[in-house]
């Protein structure tokens, strides 16, 4: 399994400057008959979002033709959100208003799903709205792979996050859910998921054929469903993963943190109902898998880790013969 | 080519509601180069995107000087002449600063989005601008982007341009980002300038009474503040910052203080030096300590006349916005180029607030006032109606 792991950080993880010849990539795309839509998901972002709309507008439609449409697809923001992207020229959508009569949900997922309907695109970009350090790599980066590669239907962004490093090696991981939470799962039940950096993050581009055959948890668990179910039904080699270096983004406090744990948690543990897993559990790995970089390699770093048990001491014969304990 | 400047002025709208188009495509480079961290000596990151910018445009002659300049042609249909395009691409926010922009309908607010991301934004678009409203010049279009123009660097960049560069300069245009409105034709007279007290280790406090660096730099300031400075021509001492000591209770061994002085009256500036030098020395000698004046940057006091026919075209363009004309002197770019004989103004995009503050902002929609303006003015001088007779 390490060797399949290590091909696949090989061959499917990208670093974004790989992709910086958007002209390239255009071409590309075209040749390919391909058409892309951009989705923002929203909820009170109204101090990201002008910005996101002015730099992929200008970059990726204007400048270079790689987008073909572009909406904003709001929760039911009750800042400016609607009003700055509007200004700015872009399509924006309530999620309430698409495929009315299947009702109206609250949540991200939701908005994601819906796009689906709206949007034409054969490849769907989710970018989220809060990233302070927007920049056209956030999209390039992640439709490139499916772009050159067919094989490829889901592309996840993972992100350097470096506290401070001083030598060329730096461990390179995902945010605190995903070590706490995610990677601890995938290491126990799926170790192959593992080698995804950063499974959780928000930015990722996949195929519509994909898309409109998984369902959608509309809540936190949206990422985590998508990767397990696009996992089983495609495997590891339909994933690949980019390096966008920095994503600059407000901090989650620890309390908002558990709130999402314990969805993405609900999500886990249904579809491992779902997969007929619950009754019939694996034997439990005991390598657990974390990532370190050096330069734009990336390799895994595999712990053993045994949980070991020791019995109650009540039933260890010198502990009752010191404590003067009968049978 | 238009054969008056009445039919520059009167294409002024038109380009202004051409070039709406644009406002993405122009923001767009605004924010992505004032997220680029750009202090004074490093500018590097920032004039590679400029240098980026021009190939994608296919310019020619793009290159990075000795000094850090980014420049590139657009060529002119004789190409015989060259108009330089200039913007300062360093800032006063050291690279630590967050340097995120945030877009509001109306508005940037940001770090350095006005002073002068915004200039060097307008020099990159420029080729696209000119392609929108179809306009091509029989001069060259020289774009550049000056490395070191703050602070220490003392215009560094744009020195070392004039002083290495071949090309003939028929006129040249610095753009900055605020004010619009905004017309220098003159540089000031300015010097600026650093004064350090050192009080030795082997100081003795009992002999000269308890005084530290901080009070013998508060008599230096309080000395210069007595220099008596006439109201007219206009003359002013600014101390800009001060620092010294470690805590409450240590005696502060060492002090600096940044100022500058800036005078319209030609001689002012070096008289005022040599006042601040004689303050130095006396307050040195008395108290037995270190005290030295640094100069920083200098320059002396030059321009073009209120008639020239250049400052005369700007004044008729800015009219022609709407907007009463803001004069006032430079210390940038100008006077380097001033200085060299070559006819030059100064021009600011757009309104906006809290230059050099860490929410500095600008207003969106006064922006194409400012570049139909820019537009006009290059008309006028391929056209060559800012040609002295």
């Amino acid at each position: 399994m390490s060797s399949k792991i290590e091909k696949w950080l090989e061959t499917n993880t990208f670093h974004h400057g790989e992709f910086w010849d958007i002209r390239k990539l255009v071409e590309m795309k075209e040749a390919q008959g391909l058409k892309i839509s951009l989705c923002i998901p929203t909820l009170n972002e109204e101090k990201t979002i002008g910005k996101e709309i002015v730099i992929f507008r200008s970059e990726l439609m204007e400048r270079y033709p790689l987008i073909d449409e572009f909406a904003v697809i709001d929760s039911g923001s009750e800042d400016k959100t609607l009003e700055v992207a509007a200004s700015f020229g872009a399509d924006v959508y309530s999620a309430a208003d698409i495929l009315p009569e299947v009702g109206d949900k609250r949540g991200k997922g939701e908005n994601l799903w819906k796009a689906i309907y709206q949007l034409k695109g054969d490849i769907i970009v989710y970018v989220d709205a809060d990233i302070k350090n927007i920049h056209p790599r956030f999209v390039t980066g992640i439709v490139a792979p499916l772009i050159y590669n067919e094989t490829i239907k889901y592309c996840k962004a993972f992100y350097d996050r470096p506290m401070a490093y001083s030598s060329g090696i730096r461990s390179s991981g995902g945010g605190r859910v995903t070590e706490i939470l995610i990677r601890p799962l995938f290491s126990l039940f799926f170790p192959e998921l593992s080698s995804l950096i950063q499974p959780l993050s928000g930015e990722f581009a996949v195929r519509r054929e994909v898309l409109e055959r998984i369902p959608f948890p509309i809540g936190y668990g949206v990422e985590t469903a998508h990767i397990l179910d696009v996992y089983k039904e495609w495997g590891l080699e339909a994933f690949a993963q980019c390096d966008l270096d920095q994503r600059i983004h407000r901090n989650q406090t620890t309390t908002a943190l558990g709130k999402m744990s314990f969805g993405i948690l609900q999500t886990f543990i249904n579809r491992l109902k779902r997969y007929g897993m619950v009754d019939r559990l694996p034997e439990m790995a005991t390598l657990y898998r974390q990532f370190q970089a050096e330069g734009n390699r990336y390799e895994q770093l595999t712990r053993e880790i045994v949980e070991y048990e020791r019995p109650p001491m009540i039933t260890i014969p010198a502990y009752r013969k010191k404590y003067g304990i009968k049978d | 080519m238009f054969k008056s400047i009445d039919q520059i002025i009167e294409a002024i709208p038109t380009h202004r509601e051409n070039l709406q188009p644009l406002r993405e495509i122009l923001l767009a480079n605004a924010l992505m180069i004032g997220e680029i961290p750009a202090p004074t000596y490093s500018e590097v990151e920032r004039i590679t995107f400029l240098s980026n910018r021009f190939t994608e445009d296919g310019l020619q002659n793009i290159s990075i000087d000795e000094a850090g300049n980014g420049m590139a042609i657009v060529p002119g249909t004789k190409g015989e002449n060259n108009i330089l395009v200039c913007a300062h691409a360093d800032t006063v926010f050291n690279q630590k600063v967050d340097h995120a922009m945030s877009v509001g309908p109306d508005s940037i607010q940001g770090p350095g989005i006005s002073d002068n991301s915004l200039g060097l934004a307008a020099i990159v678009t420029l080729p696209e601008i000119l392609k929108r409203l179809n306009l091509q010049f029989e001069d060259n279009l020289i774009l550049m982007g000056c490395s070191r123009s703050l602070g220490h660097g003392d215009l560094g960049g744009i020195r070392f341009f004039l002083e290495n560069n071949k090309l003939p300069i028929r006129a040249g245009i610095c753009v900055e980002g605020v004010q619009l409105g905004r017309l220098s034709y003159a540089s000031i007279g300015m010097l600026r300038g650093e004064i350090n007290v050192n009080v030795p280790t082997e100081y003795d406090w009992t002999k000269f009474g308890a005084s530290g660096s901080v009070v013998l730099l508060t008599k230096v300031v309080q000395r210069i503040m007595e220099i008596p400075i006439a109201s007219e021509p206009k003359t002013r001492i600014l101390f800009g910052s001060i620092n010294a000591g470690t805590s409450f209770g240590t005696q502060p061994t060492s002090a600096n203080l940044r100022f500058e002085i800036r005078s319209e009256q030609v001689g002012m500036v070096s008289n005022l030096k040599q006042e601040i030098e004689d303050i130095i020395d006396e307050i040195a000698n008395a108290s037995d300590t270190e005290l030295e004046l640094s100069v920083i940057a200098q320059r002396a006091p030059a321009g073009l006349a209120y008639g020239h026919p250049m400052v005369r075209t700007m004044r008729q363009i800015i009219n022609a916005l709407d907007i009463k004309p803001h004069v006032e002197p430079s210390v940038g770019e100008l006077s380097g180029l001033i200085n060299k004989g070559i006819p030059s103004v100064t021009l600011g995009l757009t309104k906006g607030k809290y230059k050099n503050e860490f929410k500095e902002s600008i207003e969106i929609q006064p922006i194409f006032d400012g570049l139909s303006q820019l537009v006009a003015l290059l008309q006028s001088i391929d056209g060559g109606f800012c040609d002295e007779q």
